[in-house]
Parts: C-alpha cells; structure tokens; sequence
C-alpha cells in the first residue's frame, strides 16, 4: 500500500469512529478556551510530599487503558536511596504501578538488593511524566507533523497520522514516549487533556493523597501553582537540553535526572 | 514550521470519555455519602480521610449505573504500597506508620484487624 493511501484511510476511520461522541456529547470546548486565551497548563511536583503509593500510576493507566502488565506507563514513580557509604540506588519496578512494597532496590533482571537501614541517608521518592516542553524536540523530529503543541500547552500525539518511526522517542530527553502495545503508534501523557477540557483534574493529580502532583495555568499570576513556581525554589529536569519543561519540581536533589 | 498537523486531532483527545468521578476529596465524600453515608461518617481527616475513595475502590465515574458495584480490594498489597517499613528518614514517607510485611500478622488480610476507612489503634475491630 502507497503510503499516502495507507494514512488516508487511517483518518478515515478515525474521523468516522469519532462523529456521534464529538457532535453530540459535550459543549464545545474551543468556545470555553476561546474565552480564555492565555491557559497553559503547567504541573508541579513536590518530591518532599511523595510516598511512593504509586496510586497515580494505577489511575494514569487506568484512565488512559495502558495495560497494566505492559511494561510502559505515561507516569511512573522513581525511588532514590543513596548510602552514607557514597552509593546510589534508583529504581521503578513496573512504573510503581503497585508502590514500593519491598524495602529491597529493585535491580533488574530479577536481582533484589537490601540497603541496611542504618546506611540510608538520603531517600525519596520522583514521579514523572512528560514534561509538555515549550520548546518541545519531539515535534521537531516528527516527520509527519503527528506530534504538536496545543494552544494551550499540552504535547499531544495524532493516533491516525503517527506511522511509529519512534524519532520522538528517541528525541525526548525525559524517556515520557513508548510504544502503545495495543494501538501500534506512539503514546504519552497527555495532561489527561479529555479531563482539563471537562473541568476535571488530570487522573494522577486526582489520585494523589497527598498533594504531591498539582497543575495550574502558569499564565495566570493569580493561579496557587503559578504563584510557587514563580516565587519558591521550584527546579526543572534537564534544564540544559534548552527544551523548556513546563512540569516544576520542588525539593529536587541536584542529581536527579 | 514543526507546528502543523491536524487540527481536529485536538477535539478528538477532548472528548475521549473520563473514568474517575469528581475531583476533591470534599465534593467526592459529599458525592458517595449520599449512599454510602456510614462509611464516609466513619472516615477521619487525620489518618485515612486523604485518601481518595477511587484509589482503593476504582473509578466512579458512572456508578452506580454503570458499574453497578465498585470493586473492594482486600490485598495485603493495598496497604503496604503505604506502610512496607521504609527507612527513608528524608521522605514524607517516613510520618507513615510502618510495619515488616514479612513478620506483621503474616498469612491474614489487613482488613481482619483494621478498618481501612478508620484504621485507628484505639478502636480496632
Ligand atoms: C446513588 C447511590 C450511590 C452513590 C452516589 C455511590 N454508590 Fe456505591 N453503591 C451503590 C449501590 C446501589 C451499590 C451496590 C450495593 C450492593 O449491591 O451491595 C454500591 C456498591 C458500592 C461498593 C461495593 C460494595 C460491596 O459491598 O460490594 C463500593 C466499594 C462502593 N459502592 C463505593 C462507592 C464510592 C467510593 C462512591 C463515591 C465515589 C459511591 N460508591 C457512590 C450506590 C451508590
Ligand atoms: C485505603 C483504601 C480504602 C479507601 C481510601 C476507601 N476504602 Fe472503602 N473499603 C476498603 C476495603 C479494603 C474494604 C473492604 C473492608 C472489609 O472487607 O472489611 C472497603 C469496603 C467498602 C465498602 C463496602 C463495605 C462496607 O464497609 O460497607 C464501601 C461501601 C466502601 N468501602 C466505600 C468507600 C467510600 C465511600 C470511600 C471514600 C469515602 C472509601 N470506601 C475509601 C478500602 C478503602
Ligand atoms: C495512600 C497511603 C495509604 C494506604 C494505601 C493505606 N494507608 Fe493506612 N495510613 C496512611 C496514613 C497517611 C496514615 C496516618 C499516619 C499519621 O499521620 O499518623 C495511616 C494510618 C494507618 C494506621 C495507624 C493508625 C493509628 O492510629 O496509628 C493503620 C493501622 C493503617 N493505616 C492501616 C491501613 C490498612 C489496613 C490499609 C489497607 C486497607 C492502609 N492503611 C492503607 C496511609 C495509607
Ligand atoms: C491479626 C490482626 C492483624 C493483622 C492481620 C494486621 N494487623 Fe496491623 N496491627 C495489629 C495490632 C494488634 C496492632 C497494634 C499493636 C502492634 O503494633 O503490633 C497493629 C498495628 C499496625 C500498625 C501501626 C504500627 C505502629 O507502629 O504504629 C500498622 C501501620 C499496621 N498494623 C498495618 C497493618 C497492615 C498494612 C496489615 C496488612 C499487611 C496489617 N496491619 C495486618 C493487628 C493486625
């Protein structure tokens, strides 16, 4: 099959499945942001107030259907431990979907490493996500024009135009992209924009007990998350990519990455 | 340049259906109070009470049409995401209650002991 045949009948379809819900269902959205020209969305993390519950990984593939025994996930959660003798430990087993219920560091390959108590110094725990970058490298690589920013901030992938090169995976400095292993084209977080446009926090903001995932508009200066991340120590991933991140982490260690 | 694509792509993300209910834990316990009110009552604000009800029963969304019941989890899994003993001094995690999953009460449910949506020493079950 052409190529340009084979992406024609991809819309097709999707323009097809997608009438009765979009013509009907909701009130039009663009109107709402219309309105209000200058939303973008912007997300905050407190790593001081995680622990490692994993509940936002469990609602994050729950909402958005990522398999739960895929291992690939549009959020995960990373456990730091580093020992009083200079040695550093990282893991995320399966994403976090089901927290960290082994006090052993997870080292792959089905090897299990115990930290003696009394040599922990620091430790705690990351969540990520994408970024939703300002100046984003994954939709520069896209050969397709399949992956953009919206107007109001949030990197969304085109599931009918993505032919799964995977360039944007490699492109994205943070690891946010995969494979979807059910529809076959690229995935990632999407600020659970379907529940932003519903007036409903995102699925991990949502499930976090306890505040340790927010999102606000950082265009309005008056907004809770606008106001820290302007005057508190809020820090970045990855600052020198040049990719400007838009998710803002407080109580970042240096060498987090 | 890299900013072209397919504009009614947008719409289509922004109306993919939700699944979890209404945000706020406040609106959320006045929403699933109104028939399962007990529960609710018995929860506390300081232990248990900052937990949203859908990380432990599922998503709400439509319930109780569709799905009629909301699953009950009464893995020990469901509680140790929270209180494995972890050493980790440096992390709210640490203002957590832990126990040794290996040596606490082995072999039962913690539901057998405490109630999840009161888990309070003094009034055990
Ligand atoms: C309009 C009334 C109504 C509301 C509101 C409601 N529920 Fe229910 N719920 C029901 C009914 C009816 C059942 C089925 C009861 C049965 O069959 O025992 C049920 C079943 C359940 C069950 C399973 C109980 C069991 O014994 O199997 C859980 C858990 C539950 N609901 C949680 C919730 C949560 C959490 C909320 C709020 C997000 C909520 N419900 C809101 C009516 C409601
Ligand atoms: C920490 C996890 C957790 C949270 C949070 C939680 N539940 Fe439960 N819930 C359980 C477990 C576990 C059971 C089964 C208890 C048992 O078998 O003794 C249960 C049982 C229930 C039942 C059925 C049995 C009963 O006790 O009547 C209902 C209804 C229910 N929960 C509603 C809620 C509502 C409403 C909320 C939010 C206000 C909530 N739950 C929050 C874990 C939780
Ligand atoms: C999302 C994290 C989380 C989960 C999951 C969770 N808990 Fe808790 N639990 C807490 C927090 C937070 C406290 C209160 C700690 C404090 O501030 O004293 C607590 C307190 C407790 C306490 C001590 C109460 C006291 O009076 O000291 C018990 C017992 C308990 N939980 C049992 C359970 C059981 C059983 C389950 C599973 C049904 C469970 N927890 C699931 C977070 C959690
Ligand atoms: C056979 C009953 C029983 C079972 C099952 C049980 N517990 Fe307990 N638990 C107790 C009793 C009694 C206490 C208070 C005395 C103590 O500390 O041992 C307690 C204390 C606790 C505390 C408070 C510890 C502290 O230092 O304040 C936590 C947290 C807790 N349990 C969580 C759990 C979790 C999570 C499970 C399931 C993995 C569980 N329990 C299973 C009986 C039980």
């Amino acid at each position: 099959m052409e190529r340009r045949e084979f992406l024609q009948k991809c819309i097709m379809v999707v323009v097809g499945a997608s009438v009765p819900v979009s013509a009907l269902t909701f009130i039009d959205p663009k109107k709402v942001f219309a309105a209000n020209p200058d939303i973008q969305w912007a997300f905050l993390v407190d790593t001081n107030k995680c622990v490692g519950c994993g509940f936002c990984v469990k609602a994050c593939k729950t909402e958005n259907d990522i398999p739960f025994e895929a291992h690939v996930s549009r959020t995960w959660v990373e456990r730091y431990v580093y020992t009083k003798d200079d040695k550093r430990y990282v893991d995320s087993p399966q994403a976090a979907l089901h927290g960290f219920i082994d006090s052993r560091i997870d080292l792959g390959r089905g090897e299990f490493k115990e930290i003696d108590p009394k040599n922990v110094g620091k430790a705690f725990f990351v969540p990520k996500l994408c970024n939703h970058c300002s100046s984003p490298a994954c939709t520069q690589v896209c050969p397709v024009g399949a992956t953009y920013k919206t107007d109001d901030g949030v990197v969304l992938v085109d599931r009918s135009w993505c032919i799964g090169c995977g360039y944007c995976i490699m492109a994205c400095p943070y690891g946010a992209r995969f494979f979807h292993p059910v529809k076959h084209v690229v995935d990632k977080c999407t600020f659970c924009y379907h529940r932003l446009s519903k007036g409903l926090d995102s699925a991990c903001v949502n499930a976090c007990p306890f505040k340790a995932r927010r999102m606000g508009n950082i265009h309005d200066p008056n907004d809770p998350i606008t106001q820290i991340i302007m005057n508190e120590r809020v820090g970045v991933l990855k600052d020198e990519f040049g990719t400007k991140p838009q998710a803002f982490y407080i109580g970042l260690a240096q060498e987090v990455r | 340049m890299y900013s072209y694509h397919r504009k009614s792509n947008v719409m289509e993300w922004k109306n993919q259906p939700a699944k979890y209910g209404v945000s706020g834990r406040e609106r959320m316990h006045e929403y699933c109070s109104a028939c399962h009110g007990a529960v609710v009552k018995v929860r506390t604000e300081k232990l248990h009470g900052i937990i949203p009800c859908e990380d432990c029963h599922g998503p709400a969304m439509n319930h109780p049409e569709n799905p009629e019941k909301l699953t009950i989890d009464r893995s020990r899994e469901l509680c140790l995401r929270c209180h494995t003993n972890l050493p980790y001094t440096t992390s709210e995690r640490h203002r957590i209650p832990g126990i040794n999953p290996k040596t606490h009460n082995t072999g039962a449910e913690c539901v057998k002991c405490h109630n999840p949506h009161n888990p309070s020493l003094e009034g055990m079950k």
